[in-house]
């Protein structure tokens, strides 16, 4: 019996068929809710949200990774917070007072403070944990804040005092941040390797209630809790490292809040009126920006000129628009947009071919047969260097395709992060990047821009230096008056702008994706994001998923 | 070449490369559009008369860019199992002919390669050498020569024992003449079988490595890539998957359904 | 036989120095340590902190010290610990002053993937003896192709793109099998045979789409054993005596074609605790796979040395296990060993 090839390409294309069917096949036989305006405040239920990687270590100031600083930063808490309006409030400390001379800040803790394990939460934690982060033997990364403090003291159970060796404008800032530890179950434990990391006893909303590893982390509602009860009794993130697994997760209601992206968020939901349905999506402006950053200590980028028709010739609306789908803001100082310290005087340098070519002429580049711009025989090209990161990638083809067109040669190269740095950043072996930053939300930005901080491992490894910044930052970091302070940041976003180090991309939104189960978020989102007053969600009874447990 | 075309199966397979390698050949000519030409105005649109597969997130051509694809998904493929084969046959050859420490130095020397996972070989390459195609290929056939080498020693196992390859060893032909000239020729069908199958997992290896973010970089297009970009939106916009898995699912069915009917074809079992 | 095992046995140790020198010498020489992952590349995270941990894990050390040091561990059978901030032990778990116990990663990680592998393997097995079987009875008809066929296809669709499908069809658009993850919510409170099943559940997807690319070698392997073995003399003598056609194929065709079988089995055996990072990716299941990936992107060196080494443990004795097994199949090669 002798088979006909024919028969064989029939079957390949009825599994074609088969597989496009597969796909194209879409859900509509799922009941509908139709969802009220409002709901009656109801306690209990279970949010359920998804993360790429878990967390390694709840004790933050040892964990590096984003998961931990999540799910710790709902069992502990610090001595102050940022309100929805982004202005100190109080968190652990009811007041905080500083000095005349501006050196000293008394912290007064709250009234009947407790720890989950009911013991009483007093300002010797706090001194224990200022002592934790300051011991050369902690393994942590962020003691050079705190090692500013000259000297700490807790009077009494309800005062914590730090002294500093002169002005240090961002130290309320710091206190903002350092999760306050529990001293009587951690002054014998190495802090560097103890069970705690993994069962930890905080002051927080919530409390760990089960850890199963590499699958999921579920909280309970600390019953303790130094600001009162949270709506919501448990809080399970589940670990989905692939977003496209979390958003089928997301779809099919398994989950009720995940990160999405732009494309999502504008094409996806647009076209699926039954996502619409039970699914609310939120945007808000994060606190960074991306940009594409030169190496200022290598040729073409030591001129002024050559940045500035760069700057020029880069589309900032067409990345947004195109990387973005439009859910982006262009910036022009390194302040996320609508704070105090962005300075909205100043604006992007717009996309202006014309004025780049001029610029580069007037930097003595003529172009070559091949349409290059080119100085002594020397072709004007670079490589822009980014990480592996879809969005930077694409902002890097943008960038590359507008630098070609008036005639300069760029390639892009993407790299895994641990090599990018090492390799490249650490060793100043880049000619330009594509990177973002994000930002803590005190102005001080020393770190990055200053002069001194050009070393092996430092922030500013772009190797930015001119005297005024510097005395702007340094200035900067010694003034508490918070008008005086803006004036300064103003000033020093005026020179960097007009300096050009780096090009401002954009300061791309924050999309979330939140099933419409979850009541009480906040919208249009306030200053400080949907998730500031998480613990104030609720999930009514009526539209609880139907679980197992709980 | 009669039987692979009487073998329904190998016919197709042969049909299915070829047509292939004309549309990757013929790439310029037949794409529509630049592969990277940016169209923010048109990004994600289903395919249609004008976007024969749509587009993609910024807007470029699906189509030109799948066209343009295949040349560096077919070009992984080739140059990845040429340098497998290569390093492969000669290793083999040595450890078939020469037998005795060599031979025990050569298969332990597989042994630990195929004991360290090849992704992480991978990476380590990428820390050395700048990532690009090359370095991909590079690395694949570095990963992949084991079984090529295994399979020559084999087959020189087999061989040595002939008579006309002793007749040779007694008439005083140097050994290279002998390997080259008497064994290789006589184990080239498996060398071949094995080089066919190679092409299609260089191809799925290439895929998987763009899933992890270590292939073809951009804005170069190859099917791994476009997969992977299309794998976020395949509940949406599913040109963007669907064009991409089933090249790569063809073009890897078309080599092993090749390379079987071969290894059919050259067994002379199955002369019934 | 017994020179041959305590020669092979022997063998083990230099390449066993060998690998680990090897991954130790590459695992270094890919830039960065673990003080470098993404988040720590925060303006509040000073270098000399990060300098102070690397000198904490003797990362400041030449390649050659850090070997020697883990070298002597390893000896003892100490894994060490891991350098990310978790710091949990490599391999097994360990017990603090309170008696608090804390898991090893790779005691965590392997029990997943090895259940994965396991019902994968089985699966792949018993259908490729069928189809493979099958196959060579019906040699060159539209059963064997078809046959091929699909074991090709099942080979050359790209994982993750089937997985995805996969998971929106039966997850989403019919909610017949969960999407991904390894248990439902609040599965602790059932019972166990809920549990089991739960578990199932999940389970099968992951293991049907890493046994679908596994199908095409295995059946082919024995479509052509088969095929080689109807050939044989004894097959002929068998026909010749009467015997029935199903008894000269099901018993002795069968049993000498799926023999080999036994050196494949040897020789997945490393690939049973190797996982892979794709569909554990896709499926979210906390495997050895994952673990590895993560672990290497981190430079998380305990730990890459500590699967790496045990990984080619294994390896070694899968090879020797498959070798020994073909020699315990087959008379010929074991005459040929003796010798």
């Amino acid at each position: 019996m002798t088979h006909h090839p024919s028969h064989t390409i029939a079957r390949i294309i009825t599994l074609l068929i088969l597989i496009f069917n597969l796909i194209s096949c879409s859900n509509n036989e799922v009941e509908t809710i139709d969802y009220k305006d409002s709901y009656k405040l109801e306690g209990g239920g279970n949010l359920v949200n998804a993360m790429v990687g878990e967390p390694s270590n709840l004790i933050a100031m040892i964990a590096g990774d984003s998961a931990s600083s999540v799910i710790a930063g709902n069992i502990f808490n610090s001595l102050i917070k940022y309100d929805e309006k982004l202005n100190y409030a109080p968190e652990l400390a009811e007041k905080w007072d500083v000095s005349l001379d501006q050196k000293t800040i008394t912290f007064t803790l709250k009234e009947n403070l407790f720890w989950a394990d009911g013991t009483p939460l007093t300002s010797e934690d706090v001194l224990f944990t200022w002592k934790l982060v300051t011991d050369p033997k902690t393994r942590t990364p962020y003691a050079s804040d705190y090692l500013l403090v000259k000297e700490a003291s807790a009077p009494n159970p309800k005062t914590f005092i730090v002294t500093y060796d002169e002005t240090y404008a961002p130290a309320i800032d710091t206190w903002a941040s350092l999760h306050i530890l529990p001293k009587h179950i951690l002054k014998d434990e190495d802090i560097n390797n103890t069970f705690f990391s993994r069962n930890p006893i905080g002051s927080g909303y919530y409390q760990l209630d089960q850890w199963i590893s590499g699958q999921q982390v579920t909280l309970k509602a600390n019953t303790k809790s130094s600001q009162g009860p949270a709506n919501i009794k448990y809080l399970t993130s589940r670990i989905i490292p692939d977003t496209s697994s979390q958003f089928l997760e997301l779809t099919a209601d398994n989950i009720d809040l995940m990160n999405i992206n732009p494309i999502q968020h504008q094409r996806v939901f647009p076209a699926r009126k039954d996502l619409e349905q039970k699914i609310n999506l939120y945007k808000e402006l994060g606190n960074g920006y991306t940009y594409l950053g030169f190496n200022l200590k290598k040729e073409p980028f030591n001129d002024i000129n050559v940045r500035r028709a760069i700057n020029y010739a880069i589309d900032k609306d067409e990345v947004i628009k195109g990387v973005l789908l439009g859910l982006g803001e262009p910036v022009a100082s390194p302040y996320k947009p609508g704070t105090r310290w962005n300075n909205a005087n100043l604006s992007p340098y717009p996309y202006d071919p014309n004025k780049a070519l001029s610029l580069l002429k007037a930097a003595g580049y003529q172009k070559n047969q091949s349409g290059l711009f080119e100085k002594d025989g020397k072709v004007l090209g670079f490589e822009i260097l980014t990480n592996q990161n879809k969005q930077r990638e694409m902002t890097a083809v943008l960038v590359q395709r507008r630098l070609k067109e008036i005639g300069i040669d760029v390639t892009i190269r993407v790299i895994e992060w641990a090599s990018f740095i090492n390799r490249f950043i650490k060793t100043g072996d880049f000619n330009a990047v594509v990177l973002g930053w994000s930002l803590s939300l005190d102005p001080d930005q020393y770190n990055i821009w200053h002069s001194s901080q050009q070393g092996p491992g430092q922030f500013n490894f772009i190797g930015y230096n001119n005297k005024e910044v510097d005395k702007l930052l340094e200035d900067g970091r010694k003034e508490l008056d918070p008008s005086k302070r803006q004036k300064i940041y103003y000033k020093f976003s005026e020179h960097l702008l007009s300096d050009s180090p780096i090009v401002y991309l954009y300061a791309g939104y924050g999309l979330s994706a939140v099933n419409k189960r979850v009541q009480g978020i906040k919208t249009p989102a306030p200053p400080a994001g949907i998730y500031h007053n998480s613990y104030d969600w609720f999930i009514p009874q009526s539209l609880r998923r139907n679980e197992m447990a709980n | 070449m009669r039987k692979i075309i009487r073998n329904p199966l190998a016919l197709s397979g042969l049909i299915i490369i070829f047509l292939i390698l004309v549309l990757a050949l013929f790439a310029p000519i037949i794409a529509p559009y630049d592969p990277n030409f940016i169209d923010i105005e048109s990004i994600l649109i289903a395919p249609s008369l004008s976007h024969l597969m749509g587009t993609d997130g910024l807007g470029r051509d699906v189509f030109s860019r799948m066209l343009f694809g295949a040349r560096i998904s077919l070009l992984v493929g080739f140059v990845a199992v040429g340098i497998a084969t290569a390093i492969g046959v000669i290793l083999g050859s040595v450890a078939g002919y020469y037998r005795g420490w060599l031979d025990s130095l050569i298969m332990r020397l597989v042994d630990i390669m195929l004991s360290i996972p090849s992704f992480f070989l991978i990476l380590a390459v990428i820390a050395f050498l700048t990532p690009s195609i090359w370095n991909i290929m590079i690395v694949i056939g570095l990963t992949s020569w084991m079984g090529v080498t295994r399979l020559v020693r084999a087959e020189f196992f087999s061989l040595r024992q002939r008579e006309y390859v002793m007749a040779a060893q007694t008439m005083g032909a140097s050994d290279l003449k002998i390997i080259t000239k008497h064994l290789l020729p006589n184990s080239l069908t498996p060398i071949i079988v094995s080089s066919v199958l190679g092409i299609a997992s260089a191809v799925l290896v290439e895929s998987g490595l763009s899933f992890l973010g270590l292939g073809v970089q951009a804005p170069t297009a190859s099917w791994g890539n476009i997969l992977t970009d299309g794998k976020e939106y395949i509940q949406f916009a599913w040109w963007l998957s669907l064009f991409p898995g089933m090249a790569i699912l063809l073009t890897v069915l078309g080599y092993n359904l090749l390379g079987e009917g071969l290894r059919d074809a050259m067994d002379p079992k199955n002369n019934n | 036989m017994l020179k041959y095992l305590i020669k092979r046995i022997l063998w083990m140790f230099p390449m066993l120095i060998g690998i680990s020198l090897i991954s130790f010498f590459i695992m270094h020489l890919a830039p960065g340590d673990v003080t470098s992952n993404e988040s720590s590349f925060n303006p509040k995270a000073s270098e000399e902190s990060r300098q102070k941990l690397r000198e904490l894990y003797n990362l400041d050390k030449p390649v050659m010290v850090q070997y020697g040091l883990w070298l002597k561990r390893i000896v003892k059978l100490d894994f060490g610990r891991s350098f990310s901030s978790h710091q949990r032990p490599v391999l097994w778990e360990e017990k603090d002053k309170n008696g608090n116990i804390t898991k090893g990663l790779i005691q965590e990680s392997l029990p997943i993937t090895l259940l994965i592998n396991l019902l994968g393997i089985f699966i792949i097995f018993s259908i490729s003896i069928v189809l493979g079987t099958a196959s060579a009875i019906k040699q060159n008809t539209w059963v064997d192709r078809s046959i091929t066929l699909f074991v090709f296809v099942g080979f050359a669709i790209p994982g993750f793109w089937l997985a995805l499908l996969l998971m929106y069809w039966t997850g989403v658009a019919n909610q017949w099998l969960p999407i991904s993850g390894l248990h439902s919510q609040g599965y602790l409170s059932l019972d166990l045979f809920s549990q089991t099943l739960d578990l199932l559940k999940h389970l099968v997807l992951p293991v049907f789409v890493s046994s679908l690319s596994g199908l095409a070698g295995i059946s082919l392997y024995v479509r052509n054993g088969m095929l080689d073995v109807l050939h044989q003399d004894f097959i002929t003598t068998a026909r010749s005596k009467g015997l029935s056609e199903k008894r000269v194929i099901f018993v002795h065709a069968l049993k000498n074609a799926i023999l080999p079988l036994i050196t494949i089995v040897g020789l997945s055996i490393p690939g049973l605790i190797g996982g892979s990072v794709i569909a554990e990716s896709i499926f979210a299941i906390p495997g050895m796979g994952k673990l590895f990936y993560d672990s290497v992107l981190m430079r998380d060196f305990p730990v890459i040395m500590g699967i790496l080494t045990i990984g080619s443990v294994l390896t070694l004795f899968g090879n020797l296990l498959a070798d020994l097994g073909y020699a315990w199949a087959d008379p010929r090669v074991r005459k040929g060993i003796i010798k």
